[in-house]
């Protein structure tokens, strides 16, 4: 599904922590424009800086100076609300499945619908039901997470991040978890998901045996965004 | 309606958590039941001290009262004189004028033979200073030289005493060395001041306290003509009467009384400190418990954050626990005190019962005291932060 307008466009985007002299880069002058429909997966090293421009595009962080559109909106200088909105279209995976543990699966899930005020109660109720039975767990409505094992429980996740149909797809380290091979059935699973809905995503990961799923790789050293080839040309 | 529609399309998350935690739960209300039976204990025996303490004014069978200016609670009337009963038939709307004389005495209990303080009242039985039917219809028999009724619902252990009084067989026992008869039993309850009342009259009274002036009376009973408002009439024997004696509607002067208590003597603070402890009590369990659950949800609301929900959906979910807990633990924190309050009444002798006004007060206290523990909980929520989280 190509639009001519990128999801994300980002330009000369930097980042810090910390002030004075304890003040430290950990983003220098970041450019990625990820087209609607893409596959984008980013790797490198630990503490380069991943994780921080993931917060950024996801709107969980502010951003401090460059530029970063979101569906062509600026969010340098956005407000805490324009930030809110922009974690509503946004769907997020993390390392942890993070589900709420007094919620059952179908619960869980409908609390991505939740913040949406357009839904009906028994449209949340539904949907949930439907997204669950996409990720395979459609026997598992009435579970509760300790009920469910780790690969079940990131696919509740996954039903969660994307039942709300968001424009973006942000994962973080989504296998770190699991075992190979329930990791590579939890990123297909999103793959296809995600393809179906007409979702971009962007996925950060160590696991080299998932990267063939990647429309484009992105390599993230030392705070800088290294080379940006097309996944074809890794293989 | 818009809030209405969103409440309803809201998880019930504050219910959840804490229901799925049924062991957390428990503590927690058993928490806000100590705390609340303590308040209603602490609350429940102040007023019982207030309300004892004036049930011997409230019985007076009169329309407006004279009592001296130095007058302090019952048990410390003052004297003023007689005269004054007189002068008071001169203003315009006095129907009668009567004294009430009080002393405090130690008599020898008929049972155990030890000194026990009781109050004695003293008046002419011809006109009857109680609205007590049952002790004015024997009357009559404190007309005989020494002779005296007593409170059936004194505290100290009188049950046999009064078993034979009922069954007509007079008691008699000792007091400032003259043989009393104790011929006749009514109800009206112990007080903190004092264990119980006699009441004979103001001959025998007199002939008991021979160093007490007759002319020296402790209260003045007046009753008012019809068609005359006791109001008034008090304001015309206030400028009508010397500075040394009071006139007051009978419920200026319980309530006279009840102000005495609770700013002159320290119990009423002591209890009112008691209850302040309670709430502070209620509001550590509740923190407790609160806390640790916001700490055990710290990733999972974070996790709600980075979704797009605002930090007050967090702040509601801490309230919505707060309100449930208050309303849970309140059943049980008012059950209880109502079955302890029987035992308490029945051993003290006080009147000590439940009442709506003080169950909406604990039930206002327990609400502010959750919200309270909520709101200082919800300081832990502001590290639910999804950037520093993952």
């Amino acid at each position: 599904m190509p639009s001519p307008q990128p999801v994300i466009a980002i330009h000369n985007l930097g980042h810090a922590f910390g002030r004075g002299e304890q003040r430290k880069q950990v983003l220098f002058d970041i450019a990625l424009n990820i087209k609607a429909g893409e596959i984008v997966l980013m790797t490198g090293p630990s503490g380069s800086g991943k994780t921080t421009l993931l917060t950024l595009i996801g709107g969980l962080r502010h951003v401090q100076s460059g530029s970063l559109k979101f569906l062509g909106q600026e969010l340098c200088g956005a407000t805490a609300e324009d930030l809110v909105q922009a974690r509503r279209q946004t769907g997020y995976i993390f390392q942890a499945h993070n589900l709420h543990e007094s919620l059952t699966a179908r619960q869980n899930v409908r609390m991505g619908l939740e913040v949406h005020p357009q839904y009906s109660v028994e449209k949340m109720s539904m949907l949930a039901a439907e997204m669950l039975d996409l990720v395979g767990l459609g026997e598992r409505l009435d579970h509760y997470p300790d009920q469910l094992s780790g690969g079940q429980k990131q696919r509740v996740a996954i039903a969660r991040a994307l039942v709300s149909r968001p424009k973006l797809l942000l994962a973080d380290e989504p296998t770190a978890a699991l075992d190979s091979k329930t990791g590579r059935d939890v990123v297909t699973l999103m793959q296809h998901l995600a393809q179906n809905q007409g979702c971009t995503i962007l996925l950060v990961t160590h696991d080299s045996r998932i990267l063939d799923i990647a429309d484009r790789i992105v390599h993230m050293e030392d705070g800088v965004l290294k080379h940006n080839t097309p996944a074809n040309a890794v293989h | 309606m818009g809030w209405l529609n969103s409440l309803q399309r809201r998880t019930p998350l504050g219910w959840l958590q804490l229901s799925r935690h049924k062991g957390r739960l428990l503590v927690a209300l058993s928490g806000i039941a100590f705390a609340d039976l303590l308040m209603f204990m602490q609350l429940g025996f102040q007023e019982s001290l207030y309300e004892s303490n004036t049930q011997i004014r409230a019985a007076l069978d009169a329309d407006l009262i004279l009592a001296s200016p130095k007058a302090e609670t019952t048990q410390k009337l003052s004297t003023f004189s007689r005269r004054r009963l007189y002068q008071a038939q001169d203003v315009p709307g006095v129907a009668s004028a009567r004294a009430l004389y009080s002393n405090n005495i130690n008599w020898n209990h008929p049972e155990t033979n030890e000194e026990a303080s009781l109050q004695v009242m003293g008046f002419d039985p011809d006109y009857p200073a109680f609205n007590l039917p049952e002790m004015n219809a024997q009357l009559y028999r404190v007309k005989i030289p020494d002779v005296m009724l007593f409170d059936r619902l004194a505290r100290g252990d009188y049950q046999q005493t009064i078993a034979q009084i009922e069954n007509q067989q007079w008691v008699s026992t000792e007091a400032e060395g003259r043989t009393l008869s104790v011929r006749g039993v009514f109800s009206l309850g112990a007080s903190f001041g004092a264990d119980g009342l006699l009441v004979t009259s103001s001959q025998n009274f007199l002939q008991l306290f021979p160093r007490r002036d007759p002319g020296s009376v402790s209260i003045g009973l007046l009753h008012v003509e019809p068609g005359y408002d006791p109001e008034q009439v008090a304001q015309a024997l206030q400028d009508h009467l010397p500075d040394d004696v009071e006139a007051m509607t009978l419920d200026d002067f319980i309530q006279d009384e009840l102000e005495q208590i609770q700013t002159e003597s320290p119990i009423g603070f002591i209890f009112t400190i008691g209850a302040a402890m309670a709430f502070v009590v209620g509001v550590v369990i509740v923190y407790q418990v609160l806390s640790t659950d916001v700490n055990a949800h710290i990733k999972e609301y974070a996790t709600f954050k980075a979704m797009g929900y605002r930090h007050s959906y967090l702040l509601t979910i801490v309230i919505e626990e707060s309100l449930i807990m208050a309303f849970l633990g309140f059943i049980p924190g008012l059950l209880l005190p109502m079955g302890i309050y029987q035992v308490a009444a029945n051993a003290t002798a006080l009147p000590i019962y439940m009442t709506l006004n003080r169950a909406a007060t604990v039930l206002a206290m327990t609400i502010i005291m959750c919200l309270f523990s909520g709101a200082i909980a919800t300081r832990k929520l502001q590290s639910a932060d999804p950037a520093d989280m993952f």
